[in-house]
């Protein structure tokens, strides 16, 4: 049971607490090009999730057969073989989608969320764990690009997931689905976790304070 | 002006490949708080660009037609082993380049610009001389967005007027946004042609 709750814990970490995009400030690559609505950014997350998935599973099998100066080497290659994968897959089955992520599917392979995962926690932790730490970065990079996809969805085209939200007479900010407008929107998104986290550590230090006289 | 000066102004200007595909990001971001180390990083970036195009083409013509999925994997490989030979190379016959260089030159092999341009430059066909043009001004875009980042950077700096709460990543990405829709007036280039 104990046991049960760590993985849980490793789950929830990746999804907020240690959240890859808000916190780390990782991935930005894929992360802004395809954000340009919430459907493409849903894509690019479950594509990113599967090869962080899979790697992960294979690099923490295989982590003691890995010499350790050409680690790195293996690591890519693995992940490169996960998004070949992806990119085949997603060719045969979702054309259309294929087509609009273009050349940043196999760009998943530079994102450096996923390399560091496999240094970081995969390659030192059991099968388990990294399942559970891969399901939770996975998932906190979706939460991510969906939530970035929406906002530049709605305010540059007034709508979400292609359904239109303000009816006919909503003026688009176009600036907002063209690149200048993933930069600012990340970057007011940063700003308010930024907010968050400030205010959160001043909550903390009053109330220990206040136990501190008490 | 011809095709190839087309994909060099295209590439530098109008198709930024960080202001405009968001590629090369990390370094973008983070390396650019210093004018000099910027520019030098920028220097070394050209340089790998260069290498890279030469290499995909090689693989592309030679290599992957009896392949073609095996594609990623050796860009990856073939592109980090020639550059870290490379490395040694310029090690070994010129000190005073390596110091200038070299030391970026590992970091920026990972760097999703570089395999982007392989792949970018693989989807639209180019031949030899056209990517190697491309490899050049894809270079000296980033080259030159990082500067003025960096110059920006510094200014504020210095200004000292910030609130805490906005300083790094935050403030990095919204004067990003700023530089990205100055560059979006280049675009007018190509139409007006």
């Amino acid at each position: 049971m104990a046991k049960e709750q760590h993985a849980y814990e490793e789950f929830m970490k990746g999804l907020w607490r240690e959240n890859p995009v808000f916190v780390q400030v990782l991935g930005l690559c894929p992360l802004l090009a395809v954000t340009n609505s919430a459907i493409n950014g849903l894509a690019m997350g479950l594509a990113s999730f599967f090869v962080l998935l899979g790697s992960s599973i294979l690099v923490s099998l295989l982590k003691s057969y890995i010499p350790k100066q050409v680690r790195i080497s293996c690591f890519i290659i693995i992940i490169a073989t996960f998004v070949t994968v992806v990119d085949y897959s997603l060719a045969a089955a979702m054309p259309v989608i294929h087509k609009e992520l273009g050349a940043f599917i196999p760009l998943i392979v530079c994102n450096c969320l996923i390399l560091g995962r496999m240094e970081a926690f995969a390659s030192r932790n059991t099968l388990r764990m990294s399942i559970a730490d891969a399901f939770g970065m996975g998932a906190g990079f979706l939460f991510a690009l969906v939530a970035l996809g929406g906002v530049r969805e709605i305010l540059g085209v007034g709508e979400l997931f292609g359904i239109s939200l303000f009816g006919p007479n909503f003026e688009p900010w176009v600036i907002m689905i063209l690149p200048p407008g993933g930069f600012i929107t990340l970057g007011v998104m940063l700003l308010y976790f930024n907010w968050v986290e400030e205010k959160k550590n001043k909550l903390d230090k009053q109330l220990a304070a206040e136990a501190g006289v008490n | 002006m011809g095709d190839l000066g087309w994909i060099f102004i295209s590439t530098l200007l109008i198709n930024n490949f960080v202001l405009a595909y968001f590629l090369g990001l990390c370094p973008f971001l983070g390396v650019s708080n210093k004018l000099e180390v910027s520019f030098r990083l920028g220097l070394a970036t050209i340089f790998v660009m260069v290498v890279t195009a030469l290499c995909a083409w090689i693989l592309n013509t030679y290599v992957l037609i009896y392949a073609p999925y095996l594609r990623l994997i050796s860009f990856i490989v073939v592109i980090a082993s020639v550059v870290q030979l490379i490395e040694m190379a310029i090690k070994k016959l010129s000190p005073t380049l390596f110091r200038a260089l070299g030391i970026f030159l590992p970091l920026i092999t990972t760097n999703c610009a570089i395999l982007g341009l392989a792949i970018f430059a693989t989807n639209k066909g180019y031949g030899l001389w056209e990517g190697l043009v491309y490899a050049l001004g894809a270079g000296m875009g980033f080259t030159l967005a990082i500067v003025l980042m960096a110059g920006m950077r510094q200014e504020v700096e210095k200004a000292n007027a910030m609130p805490k709460l906005i300083k790094g990543f935050a403030f990095n990405l919204i004067i990003s946004g700023i530089l990205s829709m100055a560059f979006m007036g280049f675009a007018g280039l190509f139409s007006s042609s």
